[in-house]
């Protein structure tokens, strides 16, 4: 890819969530590690998918990003700009710039409001975007951009279905013509056949306003399908960041290679032959992270150095991306090998 | 396929399949009208093997199976046609005395979410015992015995010291296990799994599926494995029966129906799929959305988003048409569809 310019740039970024104990007299016992250390860049245009199972810190990643959470430290810098110390009107400017399409398209939309409040709503934030008089006709034409008949403006979400509620709530976020949109877990609960046309959905949007995607979710075959490049979290650190390819074809963080032998592929022929990594136990609690590594515990190439020595994020000999383990090696854990 | 196999519930030698649905019918009254949940459904599971019933949410496959269990709330739900029969007896016919012995011993289910299946306010090995004490008449002393057996059995690992924990203090993989181990309690024949892995993370659901797997090859149960994923289905079952709109559109023996789909909705599902071993273009999309089960579409309830559709598909309903020894596909024109000409 050529040296595109960079939209997002996410550096070191740290969220801890304090535990604390008592009530009258509370003090701090400890911190659930959610985001523990994130960096990467994000380029007009592409879609960087975020894979990891739950817990591992991916939707506290994309509410750190949105300033829905301030970060305990690091930076989200949005065109330069650093939205993690904006504040009052300047944070209520960026956020313009930086839209998100939320998992569950039956509680993220209100069912009082009809869609035409839901998707115009923005305008209503953000009144100097547009005048009053145009609003309903712009509504109007985001309806029929993301596929819904713009006469059903004054329909309520429970008229529709979950496919085309989630299409009202990726209308709203296009309203206001950002530049980032960050979806999290946008089809995870659609049907298989509904499914598909939310995701040429964002397809098309993508090209025809030159958008910016993060896309979070945890089925890997939907982020290989939409992304250019895909990072892999692992108790709230990236543990492999590359191109689609270069994670899928050739993975290099044996964490990465279990997720990816652990995942059914739709065609039985030499399923038998087909070798899996299973991973023993649940991930740790992010409360208390192993020292180094912290995949070391499940680890089937874990040494000494996994656990007195944290592996950077870089690229590694033999090897063509970012990886955070000692010992990677490229495998091709997908494909049948015949 | 068929086993003699001897036991509490009287197993016997029937020479027929281990459990078969013929014809099956099952509606809702609400408010709104009739909901036609099940229209019809066939098909049958033998000893060791594995039925995969593939459909989107609404497409009737968790109503056959809850009636298949006798769990099914009546009202609203009711059965309007069809048998079930087990080792040959229809057992929709029995007084509710004998399909409580049935149930657990002959036929058991393991539900998609765990932690609301348990119940929170008693410890796991209690509810996993309590098996034993009501079914087996145990004492308490045995059935806890049997209790850390079966957790061992299932993979929880320090079982012992675990087995007076309760629900919330398990992690989401491990509280699907034991809801195996309760399923499997009492040797069940055949094991119904509706979406058991659909909650968990791709790891743990390996975990799980190689679980059942091993557990289904060391008593030879019969396994229905109720799923919407395509993948899982490729990965483990035998024959596959493909639901929608509360009808079986589509049977296959799972190499048959990857290869070569004979149903359109199953095609159009294969294709609209994206895969982790292969970076596609533009995903196909079928069109339109799943029926609304008050107002089943007339003929076929897949006519409207067909790309195969004649003017008779409004009309006629197709039959199951047998297209081999094991195939059937409930479409006029599935010689179509197989030739792949659209």
């Amino acid at each position: 890819m050529a040296p595109a310019e960079s939209i997002l740039e996410v550096r070191d970024l740290v969220k801890h969530f304090p535990l604390t104990q008592g009530i009258v007299f509370k003090r701090q016992i400890g911190a659930i590690k959610a985001v523990d250390g994130v960096s990467f860049d994000l380029h007009r245009g592409e879609t960087l998918g975020v894979v990891g199972e739950s817990g591992c810190g991916k939707s506290t990643l994309a509410k750190v990003m949105m300033a829905l959470e301030r970060p305990t430290s690091g930076s989200v810098k949005v065109n330069g700009k650093d939205i993690t110390k904006a504040k009052g009107a300047e944070l209520k400017h960026m956020r313009r710039n930086i839209q998100m399409v939320m998992q569950d398209p039956y509680t993220s939309l209100n069912p009082r409001m009809t869609v035409g409040d839901i998707v115009g709503e923005p305008f209503e934030i953000h009144s100097e975007v547009l005048p009053k008089g145009g609003r309903r006709k712009r509504v109007q034409e985001l309806l029929d951009v993301v596929g819904l008949n713009p006469d059903h403006i004054n329909r309520y979400p429970h008229q529709f279905s979950g496919g085309q509620r989630q299409r009202i709530g990726i209308a709203r976020g296009l309203a206001l013509q950002p530049e980032v949109i960050i979806c999290d877990e946008p089809v995870s609960a659609l049907d298989v056949s509904i499914q598909a046309q939310v995701m040429n959905l964002l397809d098309r949007l993508q090209k025809e306003f030159n958008l910016a995607y993060i896309f979070i979710a945890h089925d890997l075959s939907v982020v290989r399908h939409i992304s250019d490049r895909v990072a892999v979290m692992y108790l709230g650190k990236i543990v492999e960041l590359g191109g689609d390819s270069q994670i899928y074809d050739r993975p290099s963080h044996p964490y990465t290679q279990a997720l990816l032998s652990a995942v059914p592929v739709p065609n039985p022929e030499g399923r038998e032959a087909r070798e899996r990594i299973i991973l023993q136990g649940d991930p740790p609690s992010p409360a208390n992270p192993p020292s180094g590594c912290r995949f070391r515990t499940r680890c089937w190439k874990a040494q000494d150095i996994c656990a007195k020595e944290e592996p950077l994020l870089q690229i590694r000999p033999g090897t063509d991306h970012l990886s955070a383990c000692h010992f990677a090696e490229a495998l091709d854990v997908v494909h049948v090998q015949s | 396929m068929v086993e003699v196999l001897s036991g509490p519930t009287g197993r016997g030698s029937y020479s027929g399949a281990l459990l078969e649905v013929e014809n099956l019918h099952v509606e809702f009254h609400t408010r709104q009208g009739v909901a036609k949940a099940v229209n019809g459904v066939t098909y049958s599971v033998n000893p060791g093997e594995t039925l995969a019933v593939l459909g989107e949410s609404g497409s009737g496959k968790s109503v056959t199976a809850q009636t298949i269990m006798g769990i099914l709330d009546m009202p609203p739900g009711k059965v309007t046609g069809g048998e079930i029969r087990f080792r040959g007896v229809d057992i929709l016919k029995l007084p509710e005395e004998q399909r409580r012995r049935i149930r657990g011993e002959g036929i058991s289910m393991v539900f998609q979410d765990a932690l609301s299946a348990l119940n929170p306010v008693f410890p796991v090995g209690w509810q996993i015992a309590e098996m034993f004490r009501i079914h087996r008449g145990s004492s308490r002393s045995d059935a806890k015995k049997k209790a850390v057996e079966l957790m061992d059995r299932v993979r929880i690992p320090g079982a012992r010291d675990r087995v007076n924990d309760f629900p919330h203090q398990f992690s989401g993989g491990m509280r699907q296990r034991i809801m195996i181990a309760m399923a499997i309690a009492l040797d069940p024949e055949i094991l119904i799994a509706d979406e058991p892995t659909t909650a968990l993370d791709v790891t743990v659901q390996a975990q799980i599926m190689g679980l059942l797997a091993d557990l289904q090859r060391d008593s030879n149960m019969g396994l229905i494995l109720i799923t919407h994923d395509l993948g899982v289905v490729a990965d483990v079952a035998d024959k596959i029966a493909v639901m929608y709109g509360g009808r079986i559109v589509e049977t296959a023996p799972v190499h048959d129906l990857y290869r070569t789909p004979a149903h359109p909705y199953t095609k159009g599902l294969l294709e609209s799929i994206p895969r982790v071993d292969l970076k596609g273009q533009e995903l196909y999309a079928i069109k339109g959305m799943p029926p609304n089960l008050l107002e089943m579409p007339s003929g076929c309830a897949f006519h409207p988003r067909c790309p195969y559709r004649r003017e008779d598909c409004a009309t006629a309903v197709p039959p199951l048409y047998p297209i081999s020894g094991t195939r059937g596909s409930a479409c006029h024109y599935w010689r179509e569809v197989v030739d792949g000409s659209r």
